[in-house]
């Protein structure tokens, strides 16, 4: 079998880039099973027979987030060969607490010791010697970001690996808890492997419920245990948890003191702080905040975005071609050459042109994220968010889905916590992405010439459904309960690596383009045959189609809406392989191309005003395309949950449909609007930010006064 | 009793007692707010809420809700 190492440590101690100098580009990327942590793993560079694992970014040992639950598992079930723990010499004392952890395993281990350029500045050097006999474990000191030091890190690895000696760890533990232990220990001798035994006997201690219940101790047992805990919280005057914890701290306060050579002045404010004061000060944050995002926004979706789909489509057009051409030649029948060029190249095309997009934004991002100002926009939002049963990272999923929902969802992975993270992926697809605007633009057009302000209203309906709903999941069972606590490093501002962050671009991008695309792919045949084919399987013009009689069955259900015909029902059914499809849908329904004025005058025939504004509503709302859907599933793992969530959606979209047909929306807006217009689509996004502020300064006015 | 909360920006505490319960509590201790743990307070947030402050040579950040659970003296 060979050799498996698993990398450890905190977040933002130089962990993935040290991954990437071991590995190079010999990574695969998936999920831990069961739950949506990455899982990274990897060849040695200069060893393919060495697997290095690359654990999630974690704090300590304790089942706190899933993150530190699927790393201990690996660490005890697993057990690897050897742990190379990363400690971040500008942060040491809190890096030294995962190490202490990571050493009750009792797994073999070498500390890199990774020396940010910042430390040296600073002054501050660190005695490697020492800190190695104090720890009773290698140490080497290595540049993560320089790539020094990772040779003899590996040489040392290799050894210890070799070596087979045993494990040794510092005493750091009073002799009462010692003891404790030792008693603990000798009463789960049966339900645990020798190695893994001190491990368990620790965490019992601390009071960790899942591991009491993972060993399936008997009464009598349990009962020892508590027993032992209660003699022990008596003699010390505290509590378990407190009094491990400070007894490890204390130890590595210890080590410290004895190693750091300070410089004899008090270090003058970091360049990092001096960024802080201007990035978070009171009133510059959300200024700053908004012209950063305006910024990503322009330049990823408006320009260079813009730019590129262009050329994607030119290509996508050119392989068409190339393939008709190949195809007639090849003798190929014509339902053959149109179910690929019309179906599978059209349909993959189009979540295609999409990908230059995704990938400027994805750029943009994993600097947001190198950097560190992305926990800084956690930090400027979070008051705002909570309101609505999120956390104040869920803004970035926001905007990132007023280009595409994709990306979208899938930058919620930021979001540590579970119910947020959750809500944020169920909420994210309300905001109009980019392919949900021509359909936008053609009703406006067709039905709305002289009112400006229906397509940008889209903007505002979606954030106030984002809203709305917000406050309607937080009472549900599912996301209510107290607010998930908000505990959150905010590392020094660091100057991002241009290789972490183009190798973090293309994984995110790759694993898009593969994915979704084979979903599209199969997506986009399936619905070319229902197009093509009536019941019996003869081809057929789509008037007549398997398509058409579905759109007739289901088109009495958009009747309260306004617009039960079954064009619209058909459309609707189409936009689930991507929105703007809908526009090309009503041109092949009416047999004009897609970008004929004709589909305007046909489109007007068959909405009001009032129904064709509660149509844009529900497109905007109602279950997003193939591919978000696939990544909504990726995200969630459960497709129970998924089918869930999008019911939710399109249960949200019909009733808010339904309601603006009814109560004739458009016509009571369009009266108000009378009074004054508002064209721009920034417009409409600043009132829905006003009225957030004033729901939430009335909603504190109101806690104040109860 | 004086709790994170009731602290001016920048100035400097010690914790005597941490409140509260279950995982949250032991994540505090665990990210190094324990007993006689030196913390600055660095600044609030433009709306009020979270806090950041400064323990064992980092930031971190934590709302109102959890601050309060943290007893300190001067």
């Amino acid at each position: 079998m060979s050799i498996r190492i698993a990398l450890a440590g905190n977040p933002n101690s130089g962990k993935t880039t040290l991954f990437n100098a071991l590995t190079g580009s010999h990574q695969y990327v998936g999920n831990w099973p069961g739950v949506t942590v990455e899982k990274k793993e990897g060849t040695l560079k200069q060893d393919k027979s060495i697997k290095i694992i690359d654990l999630p970014g974690i704090y300590s040992l304790s089942p706190y987030s899933a993150e530190e639950i699927v790393s201990r598992n690996y660490l005890i079930n697993d057990r690897p060969d050897l742990i190379i723990n990363i400690v971040d010499a500008s942060n040491l004392e809190r890096n030294l607490y995962l190490t202490l952890h990571l050493m009750e395993t009792k797994v073999p281990m070498v500390i890199a010791l990774n020396m940010q350029d910042v430390l040296e500045k600073k002054g501050v050097s660190i005695d490697v010697s020492t800190l190695s006999q104090q720890l009773k474990c290698p140490v080497v000191l290595i540049s993560a970001l320089k790539e020094t030091g990772i040779q003899s890190l590996l040489e040392t690895a290799q050894n210890v690996i070799a070596s087979k000696a045993d494990v040794l760890r510092p005493d750091y533990f009073s002799p009462e808890v010692s003891k404790a232990i030792s008693s603990v220990e000798a009463q789960i001798v049966n339900e645990t492997s020798a190695e893994s035994r001190y491990f368990y006997a620790v965490k019992l201690i601390e009071k960790d419920e899942i591991l009491k219940k993972q060993l399936l101790l008997s009464d009598t047992q349990l009962a020892a245990i508590t027993r032992i805990i209660e003699q022990l919280e008596s003699d010390a005057d505290d509590d378990t948890e407190s009094l491990v914890t400070s007894e490890r701290y204390g130890f590595i306060a210890a080590v410290s003191e004895q190693i750091q050579v300070k410089p004899l002045h008090e270090v003058t404010l970091s360049t990092s702080d001096k960024i802080d004061k201007v990035v978070t000060n009171r009133w510059l944050a959300l200024p700053i905040f908004a012209v950063i995002m305006y910024v990503i926004y322009y330049v990823s979706i408006q320009s260079i975005g813009d730019l590129t789909i262009g050329y994607v489509e030119t290509f996508f057009g050119w392989v068409g071609e190339l393939l008709t051409n190949g195809l007639t030649a090849l003798n190929a029948s014509p339902t053959v050459i149109s179910l690929l060029i019309d179906g599978a190249l059209a349909g993959v095309s189009a979540v295609m042109t999409f990908v230059p997009q995704m990938m400027i934004l994805f750029f943009f991002i994993a600097i947001l994220e190198d950097s560190g100002y992305m926990s800084r926009i956690a930090f400027i939002m979070d008051r705002l968010f909570r309101r609505f049963g999120l956390s104040g990272k869920s803004f970035i999923p926001f905007i990132i889905g007023t280009g595409c929902s994709v990306p979208a969802i899938m930058s919620s992975r930021t979001i540590e916590n579970e119910k947020d993270r959750r809500m944020t992926i169920i909420l994210t697809p309300f905001i109009p992405c980019s392919a949900k605007l021509p359909v936008f633009a053609l009703m406006a057009g067709a039905l709305f010439p002289n009112d400006a302000w229906v397509a940008p209203s889209m903007y505002f309906v979606g954030i106030v459904m984002v809203i709305i709903s917000g406050l309607i999941l937080k009472r549900t069972k599912w996301f209510g309960g107290k607010p998930a606590p908000f505990i959150m490093e905010l590392p020094p501002y660091r100057f991002p690596s241009m290789k972490g962050v183009l190798i973090h671009m293309f994984e995110r991008g790759k694993s898009f383009i593969t994915k979704a695309g084979t979903l599209i792919f199969a997506m986009s045949v399936i619905i070319w045959t229902l197009m093509s084919f009536n019941w019996q399987f003869q081809l057929v013009d789509q008037a007549e189609s398997i398509l058409a009689s579905i759109g007739k069955v289901i088109a009495p259900i958009f009747s309260p809406l306004g617009y039960g015909n079954w064009q619209a029902a058909v459309a609707q059914v189409t936009g689930l392989l991507a929105k703007e499809t809908m526009v090309a849908t009503f041109g092949i329904l009416n047999g004009v191309a897609e970008d004929s004025p004709e589909i305007a005058t046909f489109v007007s025939s068959i909405f009001t005003q009032n129904s064709a504004y509660a149509f844009m509503i529900f497109t905007l709302l109602a279950a997003p395309c193939m591919a978000a859907i696939g990544a909504t599933k990726r995200e969630l793992v459960s497709w129970k949950e998924t089918l869930m969530v999008i019911g939710f959606q399109c249960g949200m979209a019909y009733l808010l449909s339904f309601i603006a047909f009814q109560i004739h929306l458009f016509d009571l807006i369009n009266a108000a609007f009378h009074v004054i217009a508002i064209p721009y689509v920034w417009m409409s996004i600043l009132g829905a930010i006003v009225i957030a502020c004033v729901i939430v300064y009335a909603m504190n006015q109101r806690r104040k006064a109860a | 009793m004086l709790t994170l909360n009731d602290i001016k920006m920048g100035e400097h505490v010690v914790v005597t007692k941490l409140h509260g319960d279950g995982p949250l509590r032991k994540r505090i201790l665990e990210m190094g707010i324990n007993k006689k743990t030196e913390i600055t307070l660095i600044k609030v947030a433009p709306l009020g809420d979270p806090i950041e402050i400064r323990i064992k040579g980092y930031n971190l950040s934590l709302r109102k809700d959890e601050a309060k659970n943290i007893e300190v003296s001067y």
